[in-house]
């Protein structure tokens, strides 16, 4: 059976060259193209121009922090800045990141299909996306919205003068097509493996894909009512959230975290699929105990509904509630740590190699370490009423958002960009950079940990003098992050035509993505492949194959 | 090429349901919808709510059973419904721990 | 793909290998979409339970039993009543298209279809009732009962609109499917081997049936017959 996999990956029956991305050509064969390969790039351009645009309002909030005084913009811009700094970085990149793109795109070559269940659905969502992302574009052009990312109520409801109920419309479009690919997801993970590809087989990254997708499907509506519930009150000017009027302002909060906690696992969980693909990669083991980091991604996905109300510790929940969700919150730190745990093990006696995509991933595993240890700060209901609304919590959550999501969507992209474009990149440009979003996210956002716990409160745009100097030593670090980001941008374009040829298996990984050619054609696998190995065992399979080379 | 397949598509039932068992299910759901009224306008108490919501739970099991086929899917179905139910579950429990205990003296 | 070109449905979509798989995905689609609509319609259950419990304002029991006597028991029977009906023929559409019965297929669709139209008349018809009545939330809100249940008063129709509007929604999006399964039914399209469109699209009406089965006692039958 493994010969017919060599022969589709080696000998490929189609005219020679041709592959999904010159299957056809012109703008509306992309537009109108329902190849999940396709659309994952569709989604890849646009998150990049959407990160991009997020970038720079971050670059603007340090710019304005360098200085004690609130000297570059007034208040109420800086209030606009960080709100769509927020909306754009969560909704519009963070969540679609590497689902949308990496999963998309890889998902169906791991199950060894030919597309997802859904492809014209899966269009759908990236309109749908587009369509939300647009909206929030054309707020910002209007002037903007000044509630956080978090939208909270009587303000967005009945104080905010600005653009709240589009936003959250934008917001809420962008849930449905979220939603829309997690159904894709599960179904194709469900429905379309190939022969002998059962369930402890899977790449870890399904597995992954498989929880993030759960809590896609379960928490995502709960965000769209919450969202439409704001403009209803907003509209109609009606109470719901106004204790004025009879109403709860903490019934939104309760809501709004029911998603926006668990949306912090939509973002890390396939983050946390990319980092156990490239860790198995390049220690060229198999990843320690497969089955405890496979259920640790369910287990994740699963506590994450339990523990929301950690972010509503001082809202004014009762206290014995907060106890119980202070409690709960400290159990996800077990399969996190299960995972953190096994990849470490995994790199212990294997042959590590440090290409770009693994030096993402050992900066993942640091900064996920960080990210996860603080959070257990903030789980404890005492430290937690010292340090909240400080930039210790702006610390904490950029460690587990950039840190670690934006860092294994970098090794991510690396990983399987010879896949995905047919090229390699640049290795010693890509190690830089991996260097410097390395060194410069730390240097942006380990001094904000010390300015919280020194009581600098969060979303001001100006502070006392004696901050001053943590708070350069911030900004210097946005400067070299953000020339960090830029600098993949810049390569990898100039890769697209310049790089050297990618064969179908440049890395020796394991997975079935790897037995397609690099591009892969329209319809993934001439012949469907059938399994007979387990999860990143192929040693038989990469032997013949190396024969062949 | 094995045309052993992995994915779990022998779950797909063409169970055909017969008329009769259709139009005895609309009738149960007309007798039920008339005791949802007649319910109402009697006076259980504190029970009144409790029934009320019930009545509904039954109807929606038989909609959810026969015209829907649950009874004839395979078992992933009604997982996939009980699933979503205990997070909805998840949902009203831990909310409501707020609510109901927030004007709780403190110890 | 060419070893099953030769005996391929015309409507085996390229990505299943066969109709079998292209089924049980389709069906399985259509559930997890459910999953997503109980947890998108469960929050506004949440709250109506919140406020009608009175755990935060306990005036607002009384309210609400006071704000649903303004509601129309027989219309909303009615509704009730037309709802499960079409459940019926969209079940027995299933039941049709699985025995070949073109005619009384395309009859049950047709049937569907008027019941959903007539649902969304008669919850027209209430809508502005509630209008000719000030019940509409906000600014015009008019409350004609005593003055210290007004707040909760107007909660209820709040809450009211929202799940009623949301249903409402999802009806007209059900009425869309359903004239484009008619189309193709007219087009002969279904057949004993191929009707699960028409299933799942059954699924998703079912599930609005469901909702509002839930909505009935919730928003017209509470204590109807006391004096609030
Ligand atoms: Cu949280």
């Amino acid at each position: 059976m493994t010969t017919d996999a060599i022969d589709s990956a080696q000998t490929p029956r189609h005219e020679e060259g041709t592959n999904y991305i010159n299957a056809e050509y012109g703008l509306l064969s992309w537009l109108f193209t329902i190849d999940h390969k396709r659309i994952a790039i569709l989604y890849m351009i646009s998150v990049t121009a959407l990160f991009f645009v997020g970038g720079i309002f971050a670059l603007l909030l340090r710019l304005e922090l360098m200085t004690p005084q609130g000297d570059l913009f007034t208040s109420d811009t800086y209030n606009k800045l960080f709100t769509l700094h927020g909306v754009v970085m969560i909704f519009f990149f963070l969540i679609p990141a590497v689902p949308s793109v990496l999963g998309n795109f890889i998902l169906p070559l791991q199950l060894g299909a030919r597309d997802l269940a859904f492809p014209k659905i899966n269009l759908l969502s990236w309109y749908l996306y587009v369509i939300g992302a647009l909206m929030g574009v054309v707020v910002m052009l209007l002037g903007g919205v000044d509630t956080g990312w978090t939208f909270y109520t009587p303000f967005s409801t009945t104080y905010s003068n600005t653009w709240v109920v589009p936003t959250v419309l934008a917001g809420f479009i962008a849930g449905f097509s979220s939603i829309l690919t997690g159904l894709n997801f599960i179904v194709t993970i469900h429905k379309m493996r190939a022969p002998g590809l059962t369930w402890f087989r899977l790449p870890l990254m399904v597995w992954a894909l498989y929880g993030t997708s759960l809590i896609q499907l379960l928490a995502t509506p709960v965000l769209g009512i919450a969202l439409l519930l704001i403009a209803v009150e907003r509209l109609w000017q009606v109470g719901i959230f106004n204790p004025a009027l009879g109403g709860d302002p903490i019934l939104f909060q309760h809501l709004f975290w029911f998603y926006s906690h668990p949306a912090v696992y939509i973002m890390i969980l396939p983050a946390m699929g990319v980092i156990s693909e490239v860790i198995a990669c390049f220690s060229r083991r198999k990843i320690f105990g497969y089955k405890f980091v496979a259920f640790s991604s369910l287990a994740i996905a699963f506590l994450g509904f339990l523990i929301w109300a950690h972010h509503l510790f001082v809202a004014g929940i009762s206290v014995y509630s907060a106890m119980i969700f202070s409690f709960l919150t400290m159990f996800v730190a077990v399969p996190s740590a299960i995972k953190t745990f096994n990849w470490t093990s995994t790199l212990y006696k294997g042959s590590v190699s440090y290409e770009a995509p693994m030096l993402y991933a050992l900066g993942f595993i640091g900064m996920f370490l960080i990210g996860g240890l603080t959070g257990l700060f903030l789980a404890t209901l005492g430290i937690d009423i010292h340090v909240h609304d400080t930039y210790f919590v702006v610390a904490h959550f950029h460690y587990v958002m950039v840190g670690s999501v934006i860092m294994a969507y970098f090794a991510g992209i690396h990983y399987w960009w010879p896949k995905m474009t047919g090229r390699m990149y640049p290795e010693w440009w890509a190690r830089l950079a991996a260097l410097l979003v390395f060194v410069g996210f730390n240097l942006t956002f380990f001094p904000q940990f010390l300015l919280g716990y020194l009581g600098m409160p969060r979303r001001y745009h100006a502070y006392v003098p004696e901050f001053q100097v943590l708070n350069v030593m911030s900004t210097a670090g946005a400067t070299i992050l953000g020339a960090g980001y830029l600098l993949p941008l810049i390569y990898f374009v100039w890769a697209l035509k310049y790089a050297p040829r990618a064969s179908a298996n440049p890395w020796g990984a394991s997975g079935l993505e790897w037995h397609t050619p690099s591009p892969p054609t329209t319809h993934n696998f001439e012949d469907t492949p059938t399994v007979t190995w387990e999860a990143y065992d192929e040693k038989a399979w990469l032997k013949e194959a190396e024969k062949n080379v | 090429m094995s045309k052993k397949k992995t994915y779990e598509a022998e779950d797909f039932s063409h169970h055909v349901t017969s008329m009769g068992t259709y139009f005895a299910i609309f009738a149960a759901l007309m007798v039920l919808t008339a005791l949802t009224v007649w319910v109402a306008f009697q006076d259980f108490g504190s029970l009144n709510v409790p029934i009320a919501f019930a009545i509904a739970t039954v109807k929606a099991t038989v909609v959810v059973l026969f015209f829907m086929h649950v009874i004839h899917s395979p078992k992933m179905t009604a997982a996939i419904l009980v699933g979503s139910i205990v997070f909805l579950g998840i949902l009203f429990l831990l909310t409501f721990s707020d609510y109901l205990s927030r004007f709780w003296p403190m110890a | 793909m060419s070893e099953h070109a030769d005996t391929a449905h015309p409507a085996l979509r390229h990505h299943f290998d066969d109709l079998n798989q292209q089924h049980a995905a389709g069906t399985l689609g259509m559930w997890f979409f459910l999953v997503t609509e109980i947890l998108f319609f469960g929050p506004l259950f949440f709250t109506y339970a919140l406020f009608r419990s009175g755990s935060l304002d306990p005036s607002f029991q009384n309210a609400f039993i006071a704000a649903s006597h303004h509601q129309n028991i027989t219309l909303g029977l009615t509704n009730t009543i037309v709802l499960i009906a079409s459940s019926l023929t969209v079940a027995l559409g299933v039941y049709f298209a699985q025995t070949n019965k073109k005619k009384p297929l395309v009859l049950m669709l047709v049937l569907t279809l008027l019941c959903g139209v007539a649902f969304l008349v008669i919850k027209g018809i209430e809508y502005n009732q509630h209008f000719a009545h000030h019940l509409f939330p906000g600014q015009g809100f008019h409350w004609d009962g005593a003055p210290e249940l007004a707040r909760g008063g107007q909660m209820f129709y709040i809450l009211y609109f929202c799940m009623t509007g949301l249903h409402a929604f999802h009806m007209v999006i059900g009425i869309g499917i359903f004239i484009y399964i008619l189309m193709r039914a007219m087009r002969n399209d279904f057949s004993s081997d191929y009707y699960v469109p028409i299933e799942v699209s059954g699924l998703y009406w079912h599930f609005v049936d469901i909702v509002w089965i839930f909505l009935f006692p919730m928003l017209y039958l509470i204590d109807p017959a006391s004096k609030h």
